[in-house]
């Protein structure tokens, strides 16, 4: 698993300090126990993705609700992993925005490695109006642009939501498809054009 | 790096005071995302027509014949068969939890702890473990293939839905009295938040909360009594993508898959472990016997 060594780095600092806070249950130290014996590498599923990055050990240790101090600097260091498109441009084609957001497939052990990954953004959000087959998991998106406008400052909030959901809710339910390398900057840039692109169908 | 951590972790120590109590604050996000758009979700228990349709679709097909039957029909026999190498049947061998060879509600009194294998055990977990123990067949055999795929179904399958059949309409009851039950329970409650993998997606970001949704597919939570009877009923089930019948511990298996996870071990702790919460959340459930699934 892609894991910035800054990342690691201070979120492990954060549990070697605060022992009270982040202490394991007996419950818990068990399963971690057992979990790393049962399972094992099926295609690109390897074995060692059971084991937490420094941010997954911090919520799953304080049921997804660090302390706000630890939260803000979690946060800012998630943020400060962003990369933004070479160009700056952060609004892409919102028509390969919707192929993306459509795509569930990418990372299980029955995908193949190194396809196109897909956003997986309508398992779990109604976006374009079009698409009734969506998922409640996420807040719904349509009309997201409509809503909010398009400014500098609205891009930039949502390329680096989708590029890590993390950076703005530490513990969101919401993959982290930038850091992880699951989708690359100019696809992140075309899923923010579909949710604030004036022509696309989310905003109509 | 060394270095660098011993100094992080010495900074993080100078702010733990902080670190205390305080609820978590709201991040900085442009002011518009305040007016967020009311989500348009379905009403929790509003099904879909697809869902409606393969209800008639399942009703019918139980009326005219559950194919899970032909396997309960070849698991009755294998399990009253003497076999393997120490020629011995399961029925005059094997202890499901109600003493030797009683097969009656059995399968909704487990998982359940056996004192013979120091183990807490969910139904075909036990069954594997009587005919390694019992028969003499070969863990390394039976673990080999556990599942059903294309015209081959494993024998400890049927065996499974031989026995599940038949605590049909009778009551999940998991003994939570026993100790040892309610200590699997404990980590298997813990298995379900654990957040890893690509994705960060534990057990609960899908089955945690009540009402939600994958596309069109209504998630249970396992929390439950409601969701977890959800998640248990139907198991083991006649699978129509790919016309097989599978079993419990296959499901958990394909959740882990689409969790991003690796593959979790045939007949281990962290499945039985999973089926313990779930099947205990269900307590007080009826059994519907045997199932049909998508």
């Amino acid at each position: 698993m892609k894991t910035t060594a800054r990342n690691s780095l201070v979120a492990m600092a954060m549990i070697a300090a605060a022992p009270a806070a982040f202490s394991d249950s007996d419950h818990r130290a068990k399963a971690l126990v057992m979990m790393k014996q049962d399972f094992v590498t099926k295609g690109q599923a390897t074995a060692d993705r059971i084991f937490e990055d420094g941010l997954q050990a911090i919520c799953n240790r304080t049921g997804n609700q660090p302390p706000a101090d630890i939260t803000k600097r979690l946060e800012a260091d998630q943020m400060a992993g962003v990369k933004y498109p070479a160009d700056g441009k952060l609004m892409g084609d919102w028509k390969e925005g919707e192929k993306i957001a459509q795509s569930g497939r990418g990372f299980t052990w029955t995908d193949e490695p190194g396809l196109p990954v897909g956003g997986n953004c309508y398992n779990c959000h109604q976006i374009a109006p079009k698409e009734t087959s969506f998922g409640t998991v996420g807040p719904s998106l349509f009309h997201f642009g409509k809503l909010r406008g398009n400014t500098a400052d609205m891009q930039k909030y949502v390329y680096s939501k989708i590029y890590n959901a993390k950076s703005y809710n530490v513990c969101s339910e919401m993959p982290r498809f930038g850091h992880v390398g699951a989708l690359r900057p100019e696809q992140i840039r075309h899923l923010v054009a579909l949710l604030l692109d004036p022509e696309s169908p989310v905003n109509k | 790096m060394r270095q660098a951590l011993v100094a992080a972790a010495a900074f993080a120590l100078a702010i733990s005071p902080a670190i205390a109590q305080d609820k978590p604050a709201a991040a900085a996000k442009p002011a518009a995302s305040k007016k967020a758009a009311k989500p348009s979700a379905a009403p929790v228990e509003e099904k879909d027509a697809a869902t409606l349709e393969f209800e008639k679709f399942r009703a019918k097909m139980i009326e005219e014949g559950n194919p899970a039957e032909l396997f309960e029909a070849q698991g009755e026999e294998m399990w009253k068969t003497k076999r393997g190498p120490n020629n011995v049947s399961l029925a005059e061998s094997c202890d499901l939890g109600l003493g030797v060879g009683v097969v009656k509600g059995a399968y909704v009194q487990m998982p359940r702890y056996f004192a013979d294998a120091g183990k807490v055990m969910d139904a075909e977990r036990r069954i594997v473990w009587c005919m390694v123990e019992k028969q003499g067949f070969k863990e390394a055999d039976l673990h080999a293939k556990p599942f059903a795929s294309g015209t081959y179904t494993p024998e400890q399958t049927s065996l499974v839905t031989y026995v599940a059949a038949n605590s049909k309409d009778m009551k999940f009851a998991v003994p939570m009295k026993d100790p040892h039950v309610k200590d699997v329970y404990e980590v298997g409650k813990e298995v379900v938040k654990h957040r890893a993998g690509p994705y960060d997606f534990s057990c609960n970001t899908c089955h945690g909360a009540d009402g939600k949704r994958i596309r069109m597919q209504q998630l249970p939570n396992i929390s439950t009594q409601k969701g977890a009877a959800m998640a248990v009923l139907g198991w083991p089930g006649y699978r129509m993508t790919g016309n097989v019948m599978l079993t419990h511990q296959w499901r958990m298996g394909d959740c882990f898959r689409q969790q991003r996870f690796p593959e979790p071990k045939y007949a281990s702790d962290t499945v039985t472990a999973l089926l313990t919460y779930m099947t205990a959340n269900a307590n007080g459930v009826t059994y519907t016997g045997p199932g049909i699934k998508r």
